[in-house]
């Protein structure tokens, strides 16, 4: 089947959908965005977070057909969000940029200037990113957050990222880094 | 394999009909699973997302009638104070990427045992609204587990709605697992007061077959407290009280060994819930009692 739907604020269609796919697969598989990471397909690690109409979702348990129509927010398209949330326009991400896009800190050292949104500038700062296979999750889980509670608490921070696994850091350096981000924030950094 | 995408309740219900072999799909935390590890490969999905009737709700006099695919989310951010005993079971499902998804209708579909939304409707009093072309009918929420993962659903009919009653006093919900979040029940454990009726009600997740209530326990609860005045005098119930009604819980399961847990460590762990959720309930309702007659 064929699935329209939009992705990162642009109208994108997959074909040949099997109808028991999943929107993780589509997304990865079909329309070559690989952000959104495949580590359970159970619902259990929460590395294929998505925003399904801005609701943090596992896209592992979303059936492709149940996206049409309706609006996609992967990490690759996070700093685009990010930036159109704070200013207010609709520009969205094309999909052959998202393909394309990848991490390039803003820092001096590699001076490249990419942008990043907030959240991802600061799970680098924060050294937040080790083998990097839950950051994507993380990011997204944490960046919904941050919209909706600009300033939580460690417990907030806890609930909110519950869902999200991560077998490399511990957390510390993942609530750092969502601690830096709600800080900066604040202080509108 | 087909997906069937209705647009309304009716053309659900029609395409169901045509279908019956059809499995829908709501939130999908249960049936992708199945469908990602190929445990599950019906020949029609039946989606209900588009059905938007199924993710609202409506707080009646006596009672709220749930939308089958109403969110736990929603559930905990909006019927808290009208719903507390599935508010707080709601709130130990999975995590909140799940939460956000999965609801009570899907959880009622599944039927496991160890679903967390059961014990909070046992407890609370509820009734499942099911429909299909031929007709709707309001299942009692005792009659609606039929077995390990089944349910009274015939092959064409639909959950529309839960219908549960509106809590009249403390409910709780208490659930044994390995951390808080993203954990399934070792066994669990919902309990109501209904002051206004002057009756205590049990679920227990996870240690039976099926969701049960311990009804003995309700039964010795309700005359104890009957006997000794205790919905009046707002009285501390007596431990020995407590007791017997955590060892009577206990005995109304019938649990098994498995991944989890062991059968004699469910029965242990649901007389402390048992105990323990009546105590803070209790104590809630004589600190209401007290205020409301304006007591010390
Ligand atoms: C990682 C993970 C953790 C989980 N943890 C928990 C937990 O802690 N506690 C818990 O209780 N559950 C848990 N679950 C299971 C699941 O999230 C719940 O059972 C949830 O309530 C299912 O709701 P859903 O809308 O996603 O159901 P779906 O997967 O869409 O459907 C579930 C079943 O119900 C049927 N169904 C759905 N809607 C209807 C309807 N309107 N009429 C008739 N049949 C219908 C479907 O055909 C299917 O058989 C977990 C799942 C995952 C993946
Ligand atoms: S891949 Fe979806 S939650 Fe793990
Ligand atoms: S950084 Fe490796 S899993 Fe989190």
């Amino acid at each position: 089947m064929r699935v329209n739907f939009t992705v990162n604020g642009r109208p994108q269609e997959a074909d040949d959908v099997w109808e028991g796919e999943s929107l993780l697969y589509v997304l990865r598989e079909r329309l070559g965005l690989p952000g959104s990471k495949n580590a359970c397909e159970q619902g259990e690690c929460g590395s294929c977070t998505v925003r399904l109409d801005g609701v943090p979702v596992c896209s592992c348990l979303v059936a492709a057909g149940q996206v049409e129509g309706r609006d996609v927010v992967t990490v690759e398209g996070l700093a685009d969000f990010a930036k159109q949330r704070a200013c207010g326009s609709t520009c969205g991400t094309p999909l052959d940029e998202a393909k394309q896009w990848a991490a390039k800190g803003q820092d001096s050292q590699t001076g490249e200037g990419t942008e990043l949104s907030p959240i991802q500038q600061a799970f680098i700062d924060a050294g937040a990113v080790q083998c990097g296979f839950c950051t994507p999750g993380l990011l997204v889980a944490a960046d919904e957050m941050l919209e909706r509670n600009p300033n939580p608490t460690d417990a907030d921070i806890r609930e909110a990222l519950s869902g999200n696994l991560c077998r490399c850091t511990g957390y510390e350096k993942i609530m750092d880094a969502v601690r830096l981000a709600a800080a900066r924030q604040s202080e509108g950094v | 394999m087909d997906f069937l995408r209705p647009a309304s309740w009716e053309e659900a219900l029609a395409a169901k009909a045509e279908h019956p072999t059809a499995v829908p799909i709501a939130g999908g935390t249960d049936v992708m699973v199945e469908i990602n590890f190929d445990h599950r490969r019906p020949e029609y999905l039946l989606d209900l997302n588009r059905v938007t009737d199924l993710t609202e709700w409506e707080v009646g006099q006596d009672s709220v009638r749930l939308g089958a695919s109403v969110p736990y989310t929603r559930v905990m951010e909006n019927l808290r104070a009208e719903l507390p005993g599935l508010a707080l079971a709601s709130h130990t499902v999975a995590s909140p990427q799940i939460r956000n998804r999965g609801g009570v209708g899907g959880n009622l579909g599944t039927a496991s045992p160890a679903g967390d939304a059961h014990p909070a409707l046992l407890a609370a009093g509820a009734e499942v609204e099911v429909e299909s072309v031929r007709g709707s009918r309001l299942i009692p929420i005792d009659d609606f587990y039929t077995g390990v993962k089944r349910n009274a659903l015939a092959p064409d009919e639909l959950i529309r709605a839960v219908h549960i009653k509106k809590a009249d006093g403390p409910q709780q919900y208490s659930k044994v697992g390995t951390r808080n979040a993203m954990v399934i029940a070792v066994c669990a454990f919902g309990l109501a007061l209904h002051p206004e009726t002057r009756t205590v009600r049990t679920g227990i997740g996870s240690a039976a077959p099926t969701p049960v209530r311990a009804k003995a326990a309700e039964e010795f609860l309700n005359a104890a407290l009957e006997e000794g005045g205790f919905w009046d005098n707002g009285k501390i119930i007596t431990p020995s009280v407590a007791k017997q009604f955590a060892d009577l819980c206990a005995a109304a399961c019938n649990p098994i060994d498995d991944v989890r847990g062991t059968a004699s460590y469910r029965r242990h762990a649901v007389g402390i819930m048992a105990r323990r959720t009546l105590t803070w309930t209790w104590e809630s309702y004589r600190g209401t009692a007290a205020r409301t007659e304006g007591v010390a």
